[in-house]
């Protein structure tokens, strides 16, 4: 039991720091340009199928360095030319228009790698279980974990320490002032669209590893994101981590009790948290509400 | 009011008046220009319904202009509340109805009363994912649900008015005519709490929150009670819809239908009273025609959404409409 209650909760854990690493994208983009980015599971999918393509050329690292990169780089042309026209306008329009974009990428990918899903092999030395009592711990499960930590961290460092984080920040709370102060809001906004895709196109690759890959798996890992950011608070990111993990760790220790309910308690938590605190956990009131 | 005016005002009424007119005569005589330009009175019923769906997303998105993107749940809860109903409470079209309806409404006024006090993308997040939690249990709940299959076992009955029946079950027209009647009420009702002074504060939100609240409008309870109706009308419609196919689908609660609807609405022309009427009509028929001819219609109908997205954001009718008045 202790065991088995074990593997759940690490399991959670490492299911919730995926829904960090896609809810952190989301969040970083709602919270400056007020862009609810549906087609974020189908940039996860782009990195995912890109660095199975490059793999067999540049092997596992080289793809876990590129395929992100490549993947920001698409979402940047994405942004400039179809999402920036509709900055400054209703929230409606671009949440259509990623949702056309969502379609868009999904039939794409299965046009182009086809509908069968395609395996990942990742490296032997990630593949072996750590030890036969915990053998649900793999390696490659480990790694995972270490690379959410370390992006979250270099995320968390930009946006504190660097002048560009600092100016993304502000935007996020007054972008006219931060306008009126001589900051390219456009350039400002691109680069931050492209950090979050960035994140994006790096859960893909990872979870190409664990889950195989299939061009209907973003569909599936958006709206965990979403529960994600609203039990966290929108427009706060250290909110979106909280909220990533607690959602990860109460579906998997459900999943002991009662498989079957748990994917429903992410929106039974999402429900009390809005009734107890509308604004979500760290969110601040007045903020995006 | 000078002369000038009134004849101007004369003039306009007048012009409403014909499209109104126009509109009804179209549908009315479906069933007989439809299948001459190749459609056929089933698809006309699907357009029907289906508008009325977008139209009751649009009573919330364009008159309140809060942004809901869940509302296919309601919709969806329509035609398993229509499903169950006919199932296991009595072979009756009418109690059908009228259960799918509160089945929808009633959901709507419980979870609105949760997230009406979240406005703009906020808003929409909340309707999308407590959207899905209903898709969830349809798709779960399979012993009573159907599960991914769907609700299966039911069919719309013939009405009975004690003198004589109607034959809606086998006889495409008379269904037809059916949702129309439907159609009319509904849409008669809506138009109705339009131009009530409920209507007039609805769009005073959208113009302007602060200053409706400032005119002492009780603008949390407005958008609850708006945000029900548009679910009560939502659940009409999905229980309509459950009658159109005798069957009812999980994937009609979930999210991707909900954009669906939006998108009618948006295409057609979201200021407007009849612009989802027209959005659903040429959405339909597309999709009907596209999944026909090439399995990448899901591309066609993304592009479909940029498109109408980057370069018609006023839809069909306020394009038309901003022609007009230049």
């Amino acid at each position: 039991m202790t065991q088995l209650l074990l593997f759940n909760v690490t399991n959670g854990l490492i299911i919730g720091a995926f829904y960090v690493l896609m809810a952190l994208g989301l969040s970083l983009i709602l919270n400056l340009s007020n862009v609810i980015n549906f087609a974020h599971g189908g940039f996860l999918v782009i990195g995912g199928y890109i660095a199975y393509t490059i793999t067999p050329y540049v092997g596992f690292w080289g793809a876990l360095l590129i395929a992100p990169l490549a993947t920001a780089v698409i979402g940047l042309i994405v942004e400039r030319l179809l999402i920036r026209p509709l900055y400054g306008r209703d929230p409606l329009y671009s949440l259509l228009l990623t949702f056309g974009l969502a379609f868009l990428i999904e039939d794409g990918t299965r046009f182009i790698w086809g509908a069968q899903g395609k395996p990942v092999t990742v490296p032997a030395v990630l593949a072996q279980p750590l030890s036969y009592e915990f053998f649900f711990i793999t390696g490659y499960r480990l790694f995972m974990v270490a690379m959410v930590i370390i992006s979250v961290t270099l995320l968390f460092v930009l946006l504190r320490y660097t002048r560009l984080g600092i100016r993304i920040r502000a935007g996020t709370l007054d972008l006219e002032t931060v306008s009126a102060m001589g900051i390219n809001v456009r350039m400002l906004r691109s680069f931050n669209f492209a950090v979050g895709i960035f994140l994006a196109g790096l859960s893909g690759v990872l979870a190409a590893g664990q889950l195989g890959l299939e061009p209907t798996m973003g569909t599936g890992l958006l709206m965990p994101s979403f529960i994600a950011i609203i039990v966290g608070g929108v427009g706060s990111l250290p909110g979106t981590l909280i909220g990533g993990l607690l959602i990860g760790v109460a579906s998997g220790v459900t999943a002991v009790f009662a498989p079957a309910a748990s994917e429903a308690i992410m929106y039974v938590l999402m429900a009390v948290i809005l009734l107890l605190r509308p604004r979500g956990l760290l969110g601040e009131e007045g903020m995006m509400t | 009011m000078s002369a000038r005016e009134r004849s101007d005002h004369g003039h306009q009424d007048r012009h409403k008046l014909a499209v109104l007119l126009a509109i009804w005569a179209l549908l009315i005589l479906a069933p007989y220009w439809m299948p001459p330009l190749g459609g056929y009175t089933a698809l006309g019923t699907r357009v029907l319904v289906l508008a009325l769906a977008a139209m009751s997303v649009n009573f919330l998105l364009g008159f309140t202009g809060v942004l809901s993107f869940g509302h296919a749940a309601y919709f969806g809860l329509g035609a398993y509340g229509a499903g169950l109903a006919l199932k296991f409470l009595a072979p009756s079209t009418p109690l059908s109805l009228i259960c799918g309806m509160l089945l929808g409404g009633i959901a709507g006024a419980v979870l609105g009363a949760l997230i009406v006090r979240r406005r703009g993308v906020y808003f929409a997040m909340v309707t999308i994912a407590f959207g899905q939690v209903f898709y969830y249990i349809a798709f779960q709940w399979s012993s009573v649900t159907g599960g991914d299959d769907g609700l299966r076992g039911f069919s719309r009955q013939p009405l009975d008015f004690g003198a004589f029946k109607i034959d809606i079950l086998a006889n495409t027209n008379a269904f037809y005519y059916f949702v129309l009647v439907c159609f009319a009420l509904a849409v008669g009702v809506m138009g109705f709490i339009l131009r009530s002074p409920f209507g007039r504060t609805m769009i005073a939100i959208r113009e302007n929150e602060r200053r409706a609240r400032f005119l002492g409008i009780a603008v949390e309870r407005q958008i609850w009670i708006a945000f029900t109706l548009s679910c009560l009308f939502m659940g009409f419609a999905g229980a309509l819809y459950a009658l159109v196919n005798n069957f009812a689908d999980p994937r009609g609660l979930h999210y991707s239908q909900s954009g669906d609807f939006v998108m009618m609405a948006v295409m057609g022309g979201m200021r407007t009273f009849w612009g989802p009427l027209l959005g659903a009509a040429v959405f339909v028929v597309l999709q009907d025609y596209l999944s026909s001819v090439t399995v990448n219609w899901m591309s066609f109908v993304g592009v479909l959404f940029i498109l109408v997205v980057l370069f018609f954001p006023r839809g069909l009718l306020g394009f038309v409409g901003r022609k007009t008045q230049a």
